[in-house]
């Protein structure tokens, strides 16, 4: 792999990328707008050990196009993918899914997550109207729309989500409004915890992919 | 050995193609279950909806292999959408849920499921399903081939394999393999079938209504213990069916049988507790010719043993068919098969006989248990319940209707019974109304449920008179005394609402239990099954629960098959339906002596019609008691229990109402 010392050709902008440890605000992950022009924002945001420099340059020439960022963004995508496990955002049936991808069926975990994403706002949506109705007594309804988000989510692999969902259905099973508002709150937190870490991770992936893919005529 | 090699010709490439069909509304678990089974290297068909499943495995009943099904879907309860397949398709199903309550898993296992996997599915679960396509193959294998199939390997890796799974499965097989080891006879024809079946892929069978319909007749007549794929075959003759398919499908019919028996018991204790049993309603005026009901006094009456159980409350009415009211006019709600008319000179005995009691509520499990082999009647293969059942509508007033077309269910063993019905009716008209009918209701059931239900069921019959001839199987007793509370039942509450679900005889108000009964109604055999059944499980034939198969017109059953038992329907009004026989009891008893045993009809007039004088019967080793009973009313002979001593004979017994 080519070091970063390479890259000494261009001018290097040290960006500020040392992350300390102690403020945890800088960990925080916006998702870039503009991914490809930037991937050292990427970059940073995984390089969260602590006193970790890495040099970024910001070029005419995107990194990814150097065919340099493929296994850097594997790892990046590794480091995501153990922080997602770490805190209980996926489990295992997430790699799973990831080992139901092959040539056969390229985009297969894009999809399914593109399905369950799909479906899941529903559900909040109409969870969320049923509990808004001041009316609203039909606990076996929503049991029902339950029990579909918890079936979907732990087939993607998404824990925390299934838990809090879980613990609504118990909320609900005792008939009780309260408890399911407050859950429906966590849950709809969650939800959006879980989709936006999701989204990066696709995005990484695409990076690396295309990388990847840019890298061998490179090679060439 | 043919099995073998072609088991191993199978296995070459099976699992590899197993045509699975998947049914889950969810679309991102059926996207993930559809790939994880493709990566199993299965042949994927999926479907988020139940109902086009459905259809897909109706056009095209060998088209697929295994089906997986999600258990919550809103248009189809995956439960219905197992049992459907499970009973129509013969396929194996595998239930699919995020929920994994035991109460789910024994729901699924009660109706039939094959697997309950919780979501998410793993990979690793699903590569082992196959091992369900294989089993069932094997059982249908083995019932055919009744030689070699023990020692074939495969049958033991399949078992091995699955033997975390089903445990029901390995009990078939003991089952299967006992039955095999009956069967030395028909190893020629198992051997030739096996030579043809194991070249080729054996067709799937659809069981349509009017095939079960033969099938449970079959197996009523042979009795639920003893049928045996290949005599049920002989029965049912119907061409293109293999013993395989009869014993897949018999599988299937005996889960069924257990899961409404556990249905009925709980409607047994409903009746039994909606029924107190009054004596003070149960008034018996003693009527002269038909209207006479009389009290009895005790258990003394009851012959059967069971007859005894339920006259706790010793209040026995006995309902006095009108003999002369021309038992044979009865129509009998076809489950009733009434003696022939004849026998109507001796209502006079008849009446004494006729034993009404009025049991108890809280003895409500046994009596309805008892009624259901009353259900099933074999009887009604007679049409009986047809012919008498178009006979009941005749009969108006609810109150006194039930019994009067109990007792003329009962007694008109076949032949048009609608006068004894009539004449029931009349003299249950006289008895006064109002009142009577919750009283029998109750009575009925508490009767009902007191007693085995052959003892219900021989009541009936000794109400009626003719019934004897007509069937010296207690299915008919039973299948009287159904008619009877069903018509009571109906009359009475003027539909048992929630049996009566096929109303399609008018008279059959019990149209759910009937056509519950119907569906196991197949029974036409003898009583002697009846009695296995009720020792079993009662409430095997409670099909109330909706068999689907049961066509409820079939309750008329042309086949004489019970009319609709309706327990139930009898409840409603509080009255006690004569269903017991059908708590599952087959009334394999073709004998014409059971006649629709009844006991609940006459409720309504406080009479309990209390047929089942065979009390005894219903144990499965009654079922000789039934048998005996018919042969009672023929020959006049009696059972261990059986109250007719002689005259008490099925012969003698019209409707038994207690009032």
């Amino acid at each position: 792999m080519m070091s970063l010392h390479d890259n000494r050709r261009w001018k290097p902008r040290l960006l500020e990328c040392e992350i300390p440890a102690s403020n945890p605000k800088s960990l925080q992950i916006s998702k870039p707008k503009k991914v490809n022009l930037r991937p050292h924002f990427l970059l940073l945001k995984f390089a969260f050990l602590p006193g970790f420099k890495y040099p970024v340059a910001k070029t005419g020439l995107p990194l990814w196009m150097l065919g340099l960022d493929a296994d850097r963004l594997r790892a990046d995508l590794n480091r995501l993918l153990a922080f997602l496990f770490h805190q209980g955002i996926l489990d295992e049936q997430y790699l799973q899914l990831q080992q139901l991808q092959d040539e056969s069926s390229p985009n297969f975990v894009s999809e399914v997550v593109n399905i369950y994403f799909h479906e899941s706002e529903k559900l909040l949506r109409n969870l969320r109207s049923l509990l808004m109705d001041r009316d609203f007594s039909d606990y076996d309804k929503m049991g029902i729309h339950l029990n579909q988000f918890i079936g979907s989510s732990s087939s993607i692999g998404a824990k925390r989500v299934r838990n809090v969902c879980v613990a609504f259905r118990a909320a609900s099973d005792q008939n009780n409004r309260a408890g399911c508002l407050r859950a429906l709150e966590l849950l709809e937190h969650e939800y959006c915890i879980l989709k936006n870490k999701l989204h990066e991770l696709f995005q990484i992936e695409q990076q690396r992919l295309l990388a990847a893919g840019v890298r061998y005529p490179m090679l060439n | 050995m043919r099995v073998e090699r072609v088991i191993s010709d199978e296995n070459d490439s099976f699992p590899v193609g197993m045509r699975v069909l998947a049914v889950d509304d969810d679309p991102t678990c059926l996207l993930l279950l559809e790939t994880l089974l493709t990566k199993c290297k299965y042949n994927v068909t999926t479907t988020s909806q139940a109902i086009t499943a459905l259809k897909m495995l109706r056009e095209n009943k060998n088209k697929f292999d295994l089906v997986i099904s999600d258990v919550h879907m809103p248009d189809m309860d995956g439960f219905k959408l197992l049992e459907l397949v499970g009973l129509e398709m013969d396929l194996p199903v595998i239930m699919l849920s995020a929920n994994g309550d035991t109460k789910l898993v024994m729901k699924g296992i009660t109706h039939g499921a094959c697997d309950y996997l919780l979501k998410p599915v793993r990979i690793e679960e699903l590569q082992n399903i196959w091992q369900h396509v294989i089993r069932r193959k094997k059982f249908d294998r083995k019932d055919r081939d009744g030689s070699g199939s023990q020692d074939k390997p495969y049958i033991d890796s399949s078992e091995a394999a699955g033997l975390g799974n089903v445990d029901q499965n390995g009990k078939f097989n003991k089952k299967r393999k006992d039955q095999n080891e009956d069967e030395d006879e028909g190893r020629d024809e198992n051997g030739h079938d096996n030579e043809d079946l194991s070249t080729q892929k054996k067709p799937r069978v659809v069981w349509s209504v009017e095939l079960h319909r033969k099938f449970v007749a079959a197996v009523n007549q042979l009795g639920v213990e003893k049928a045996v794929p290949k005599k049920i075959l002989e029965l049912m003759n119907v061409e293109n069916l293999t013993r395989e398919n009869v014993s897949s499908h018999l599988q299937k019919f005996r889960l069924y049988l257990k899961r409404i028996s556990c249905v009925a018991n709980q409607q047994a204790n409903m009746a039994a507790a909606l029924g107190s049993v009054d004596s003070t309603h149960l008034r018996m005026g003693t009527m002269n010719g038909p209207g006479n009901f009389h009290t009895l006094a005790g258990p003394d009456q009851i012959h059967n043993a069971a007859f005894r159980s339920f006259q706790h409350s010793g209040v026995l009415r006995r309902l006095n068919t009108p003999a002369g009211v021309g038992i044979s006019g009865l129509p009998s709600s076809g489950l009733v098969q009434l003696s022939p008319v004849q026998n109507l000179g001796n209502t006079s005995t008849y009446q004494r006989k006729l034993q009404s009691f009025v049991i108890p509520g809280n003895h409500n499990a046994n009596i309805l248990q008892g009624m259901p082999m009353s259900l099933e009647f074999d009887q009604l293969q007679n049409n009986r319940a047809a012919s008498h059942v178009g006979q009941f509508p005749s009969v108006d007033n609810t109150t006194v209707l039930p019994v009067s077309s109990i007792s003329g269910s009962l007694i008109d063993a076949g032949c048009s019974n609608s006068p004894l019905l009539g004449v029931t009716s009349n003299s249950l008209l006289l008895e006064g109304s109002s009142q009577l009918p919750t009283l029998h209701a109750s009575n009925l059931r508490d009767s009902v449920s007191g007693f085995p239900n052959r003892s219900t069921l021989s009541d009936f019959t000794s109400i009626a008179p003719a019934s004897n001839q007509l069937h010296g199987s207690k299915a008919d007793i039973q299948d009287q005394a159904f008619p009877i509370s069903c018509n009571a039942g109906k009359i009475i509450s003027s539909a048992p609402q929630d049996w009566n679900a096929p109303k399609k005889d008018a008279p059959y108000q019990s149209n759910v239990p009937s056509c519950s009964i119907n569906s196991l109604r197949a029974v036409n055999g003898d009583m002697a099954q009846l009695g296995q059944c009720l020792d079993q499980n009662n409430p095997i034939f409670n099909r109330n629960v909706g068999f689907d198969f049961v066509d409820p017109l079939s309750i008329k059953c042309s086949e004489g098959e019970n009319l609709a038992m309706e327990p139930s329907v009898i409840e409603k009004e509080g009255y006690l339906m004569v269903q017991p026989s059908r708590q599952g009891i087959y009334i394999p008893d073709n004998e014409g002596e059971n006649f629709a045993m009844e006991p609940s009809v006459i409720e309504k007039e406080g009479y309990l019609i209390v047929q089942p004088r065979r009390q005894g019967s219903y144990i499965p080793g009654n079922l000789g008691s039934l048998e005996d009973l018919a042969s009672a009313m023929t020959k006049q002979d009696h059972d261990k229990g059986k109250p007719t001593d002689g005259d008490f004979g099925y012969n003698d017994y019209s409707l038994r109402t207690c009032i």
